[in-house]
This record gives C-alpha cells, structure tokens and sequence, in this order.
C-alpha cells in the first residue's frame, strides 16, 4: 500500500516486527491494559490487532464512550426539558439512549422538538433562528468536545440559548478506575486526541501516585501497538511513567489555549458515571458568571438521581474493564445495536457496539 | 412551466399524459416487445414468449438521492439493479417492465434525461421494455421520482447465492464501495468530480461467458450492505466459512478516502456493477481471464476463498496482519442510495 504517508502507520512489515517484539515482552503473568477512548476500540476491533497480541496480554476499553457514561438523570432532565417545549440539540447517539422511562428519540416521537447538531455552534445557530424559543444545547464528551461549548458559551450567545452539561474529564476517571477495588489495571492507554488538548502532563501525578504505566496513544494500528509495547516495557523494567508515543500530535503541555476556554467557562465539579457512580472533579459545571445560561440552574427540572441499570446488562464491569461485552449473557441475545439494552451498545463508540459491528475478539 | 414540469394532470390518465407518453417516452425505447403484444399496444398487459429454460423474475423499486449523480442517474439504476439481479441468477434478461412515480413539479427535462439513460442500457443488452405505468403523487408526497422495475430471464443454470463449496475460490469483479461513496460525496458536496463515481452497469455481457462454463457455483451482486453482507449472506446460506485477504479488495483509493474521512467502511456499502462469485478452485484462471478480457472485468481478483472452519461467517485477514470477523452490517450507512 503506498498511498501516501497516511497508510505509512499501517504498514504490514512494520506490525509483524512490532507483534514480534509484543511477543518478547509479554510478562509471564496475565496483564490487563485499558484505554478509554471509543476511537481506540474501533481501531483496535476494525484491523484485529488483539490477534496480534501476545496471549495474557489482553487490551479493553474502559469508560471511553462518553455518551455511553452519561448517567439516566441527565438523559431524564433532557427529555423533560423537550418535553416541556424546549428545542433540544444534541450529538446523534445521544438520542437513541435509554434515560428512565423515554429515549430523546421516544421524545420526539412525541411531538418533542429534538434535533440534532454536529457541533455547540449549531446549537446557537438553532436558538438565534429561533429566538422566541427556549434552546438547550444537551452538551456531552470529553475534553475533547467541551472546549467548543466553552467557546460559545464565552462568545455571547443569545439569551434563549443554554447548555446542559454532561461533560466529562479523563484524568479523574482514570484514577477512579485504579481506586476501584477489584482493579487488575496493569497500564492504560491515554487517549491521543483528549491528550491534544489537556497534554501528556496531565497525567504525570496519576502515574506517580498509583505507580501505573500510561501511554499516550495515536489512532492507527502501529501507534496503538507501539503505545502497547512501551506499556509492556515499562512494565518488565518496572517503571511507571506517562510516555507519549503519539507525538506528531500530542505535545507535554497540551493545547493552552483550549485549556484556558474550559477553564474560563467551567469548573470541575462531582460528576455521576454511569455504570461507575459518582467521581469527584470529573464533571464541569457552568461558571457562576455564564449561569445565565445553564440549563442546570436556569431550567431546573425534577429527576430521579438514581441509577436504572437494565436486568442483566453487564455494562457498569465493561466501563470497569473487568468484563469484555461477549462475557454478557445479553450480548449479541437481547441486546443488538438496533435494540440495545445497555448504554455501550447505543454508542457507536461503546465497546458492545464496536464488538458487534468488528467481531470483538474472535478464537481465530 | 405546466410544458416543461409534470403537473397533477398528467397524473389524471387523459390526453396530457397520453401525449407525454406517446411523444416524450415510448419513442426513446427502441425495443418495445417481447412478443405479439408489447408497449406500442398500450393495451392491459404485454404478452411475452420466453425461450427455454428456468423463467427467473424479480422486482426492485428504486429510490436514490440524488436522483442524479455521478457516473449514472436512477434510470440507469433502475434497469441495471433488476437485470443484475437477473445476471447473478444465471440468467439473461427477456423482457423488463417500467413504473414511473413522480411528484408534482418534477422537471422534463430530468425526466427525459433519466429515461433516456434507461433506455441506453436497454438498447446495449437488447432489452425490451415490454409494459410501463406512471403515477403522480402531490408536491411534498414524495421527494421527485421513485422507479419499479420488473425482469424477466431465462437461465440454463440457476446459479443461487449459496452454491458455494469449501474450497471455491471467491472472485469480485472489480473495486468495490463506488456507488455508495459517490452518492455519500455529492449529497456532502465534496468536489472530487471524475474520481468518485457510481459503478452502475449491466452486468450480463460480463457474466455470459463466465457462466457459460458452468464453474460458477454461487453468485451475488454486491448492493446494500456492499461487499459484506454480500459474502456473509453466501457464507450462510452455504454453511461455510469464507476468508478474506484484506489486502486483495480492489478498493479505489478516492473510495477509501472517502470511507476513512467519513468514517464508513467502502466494504459495507453499495456496488452497483460488480459480482461476487464463487468459483470451483482449478477453473479460477479460466473465469479470471474471462473477466478481465471484458472491460467492466478488467479489475477482477481473487479475494478469498471458502473454507470449512467458522460456517456462516466471513474472516478477514487485515491489511496489519490482524484477523476479526467482517460482520454483516447493520443497515447500509447511506440510506436511499438505490
């Protein structure tokens, strides 16, 4: 394949010799490897590379969906908001999961005005065309889509325009997972594009603190197995350090000025991870002086803070990394991407749906 | 505007559609029987006499956005769609039927530019067109024109999609994923004109000689769910497994492009000039020489072959040396494409 220098990372020789040296540092013992990043698992899932994988060496995605952690309260103040005649935008996926008792999409149906946007600017494009209606930007992601709701909210926006935000932040719930007490996390993954933003620096205190392995990791199947093998090596050599093997985007200090956005429009607040609970510091609330605009504090609405978890649904050990989707008895049975049960297979980024789609980990 | 647009009347069934079909339609097909009672007739039905053999019939309504694009527009499609699926059963197309849907507003002169493509293709296989219908729904009942089509073929040997056995070589006849890629770039505008068009084509004049050896033992074409549904559908219905060489998919690279920007596979969406075949092992380089003497052909490659391990599904070997499972896809990504 040479069609220029974007297949360059895909090289078949360079992943043989790259799977080799996997093979020479795979620890004796099992070790597991989480990344929380959706892009990640497509990858991973779309070119095989867990058949590349030394055996024992097993790579799973942890909460790197955003849409699939947003907690069913913040799906229920969605829908009541469209409910009660606000225009409510969002991210495409976000329509289809399940809050307590309605989907958005089951919203719209009836006769809520749900529409969906590709980006925070839209949203204000919606509440400026329609400026006697109440519009609510339903704002979900990582650092990696907070930034543009950031930048709205600090550009103005009109007055009938607000954000609910479900916004998380990765740092903290890479430290929830290694605090959690079943963890078998050996290493993680961090992944590339939240790390454009928030730089490798970010994660220094946690690798310190909890004596972890994290690599900061490009998208294409030789970044990833590359990322993987710098976590093996740490391992062997027992280090524990933030390496970036993703360098042709990630830099140490990150980008600032986007930092700075989400810095200038938000705060860090608790925030409830479904399948996971409450983390502290990982959501990001509003500032005081944007509460005009926060849907939270402008619209308050009643909901049920507890958590719905679907009988049987093994979601909350797969956002965990201690459960693959086909351990799940629903897998692939009950739960399909075009009825699904849990919230990972709603996202097209949940570790279900991407096993669906790309054969998860096949005995090949 | 009522002469150059199609209005409620011509829906009425008087004198103005009459002429339009007498004037504007019926003369761009050549071909209009099929035996003693054809189109010029405009009488209840056709009556067709067919040759000997297996009598194959199918059926395909066709609703593409935009209705014109690059490489084709839905007249093509609607004829090359139903007598493809006529080729991938073995058998030569006889006869075809045509039913127009229009709405209100629908401007002549796409009309005749849509027929006058159907009847290309009609007029290169030899094609009647034996019977045809047009309706006119309501401006806003329906978003410009919809198109049936009905074939009727005779085949001396029904190939069916799961006559594949461990061991068959699996051959495509050319790139895969242009159809749908095409239609996805122009309906986001991105300009990438003469690289990214439709493969829309007839596939009989290809696949006549190849049948005609008899070492096809299945055949598919690969519209929606594009390359893979296509292979786990035979796989199914074989009860075997097929593995894939990621590596040897004739993939175009503004087809691949396209696919990784967009984040679609080009491998689940539509073709709408190729076949999937599978192929007895020691008579591959007959069929494949066959192929590639054709111009549509000239691309044609082995891409895998069927195995015992595995029944039911599709395993592709990925370009990084990886393997997974090519599952079938959920629904095509782009809908409304043929």
């Amino acid at each position: 394949m040479s069609e220029g220098a974007a297949f360059q990372f895909r090289d078949p020789g360079r992943a043989r010799e790259l799977a080799a040296l996997l093979r020479r540092y795979a620890p004796p013992e099992p070790v597991r490897i989480v990344h929380v990043c959706g892009t990640h698992e497509m990858a991973i899932a779309q070119y095989g590379l867990r058949s590349l994988l030394p055996p024992g060496v097993e790579v799973l995605e942890g909460p790197g969906c955003p849409v699939c952690v947003t907690p069913t309260a913040d799906l229920d103040r969605a829908v009541k908001l469209a409910l009660g005649g606000a225009i409510l935008c969002t991210f495409g996926d976000m329509t289809r999961v399940p809050g307590t008792r309605l989907t958005l999409a089951e919203a719209r149906a009836r006769g809520a005005d749900v529409r969906i946007v590709l980006s925070a600017a839209d949203a204000v494009e919606v509440a400026r065309a329609h400026p006697g209606r109440t519009v609510v930007f339903f704002a979900v992601g990582f650092e990696t889509t907070a930034p543009g709701t950031a930048a709205v909210l600090l550009d103005h926006p009109p007055a009938n325009f607000f954000v609910l935000s479900a916004h998380k932040l990765i740092p903290p719930a890479l430290a929830a997972l290694l605090a959690a007490p079943s963890r078998r996390i050996a290493g993680f993954l961090a992944p590339g594009h939240v790390s454009t933003v928030i730089g490798a620096r970010a994660y220094r205190a946690i690798a310190a603190e909890h004596r972890v392995p994290i690599v900061v990791a490009g998208f294409e199947p030789l970044d990833i197995l590359y990322a993987v093998l710098l976590v093996l090596r740490q391992l062997r050599e027992g280090r524990a350090e933030v390496e970036n093997a993703y360098p042709r985007a990630v830099t140490e200090a990150g980008n600032v000025r986007a930092q700075e956005l989400l810095r200038e429009a938000f705060e860090p607040a608790p925030a409830r991870w479904r399948g996971i609970g409450e983390i502290p510091g990982s959501g990001l609330r509003v500032r005081d002086e944007l509460a005009a605009h926060d849907a939270a504090r402008a619209l308050p609405v009643e909901v049920e803070e507890g958590e719905e978890k679907p009988p049987g649904c093994r979601c909350a050990e797969v956002l965990l990394a201690q459960a693959v989707p086909s351990d799940c008895p629903l897998f692939r049975t009950r739960c399909t991407p075009l009825a699904p049960v849990g919230p990972c297979m709603v996202g097209a980024e949940g570790a279900c749906h991407v096993w669906y789609r790309y054969g998860g980990r096949p005995a090949l | 505007m009522t002469e150059d647009r199609i209005t409620a009347v011509h829906g009425a069934g008087g004198e103005l559609m009459e002429r339009l079909l007498v004037e504007r339609i019926l003369p761009k097909f050549p071909l209009r029987r099929a035996g003693p009672i054809g189109l010029d007739e405009l009488d209840d039905g056709a009556v067709v006499e067919l040759p000997p053999g297996h009598v194959v019939v199918t059926t395909d309504s066709h609703v593409v956005k935009p209705y014109i694009f690059p490489g084709g527009d839905i007249g093509a499609l609607a004829v090359c769609g139903t007598v493809n699926d006529l080729a991938v059963m073995g058998a030569r197309p006889v006869a075809l039927t045509l039913a127009l849907v229009l709405e209100e507003g629908f401007p002549l002169s796409d009309l005749e530019r849509i027929l006058t493509s159907a009847a290309e293709v009609l007029a290169e296989l030899g094609l009647p067109l034996v019977a045809g219908d047009t309706k006119v729904m309501g401006k806003g009942e329906l978003d410009g024109i919809a198109i049936n089509t009905t074939g009727i073929g005779v085949a001396e040997r029904v190939v069916p999609d799961g006559g594949l056995r461990v061991g068959d070589a699996i051959v495509v006849t050319g790139p895969v994923g242009d159809h749908g890629m095409a239609l996805l770039a122009a309906r986001e505008g991105f300009h990438l004109a003469g690289e990214l068009r439709s493969d829309v084509a007839p596939l009989w004049p290809l696949l006549a000689p190849v049948l005609a050896t008899g070492a096809v033992r299945a055949a598919k074409d690969p519209t929606r769910g594009g390359l893979a549904a296509a292979l786990n559908e035979m796989a199914r219905k074989a009860r075997v497994g097929i593995e894939v060489e990621e590596g040897e998919i004739p993939l175009r690279p503004a087809v691949r492009g396209v696919g990784e920007l967009l984040g679609i596979s080009p491998l689940e969406v539509a073709c709408e000039g190729r076949a999937v075949l599978g192929v007895e092992p020691d008579r591959v380089d007959e069929v494949l020489t066959l192929l590639q003497s054709h111009p549509l052909g000239r691309e044609a490659r082995v891409l895998g072959r069927a195995v015992p391990q595995h029944p039911g599904r599709v395993v592709l070997a990925t370009g990084v040396g990886g393997r997974r499972f090519l599952e079938m896809p959920l629904g095509d990504p782009v809908p409304r494409i043929c």
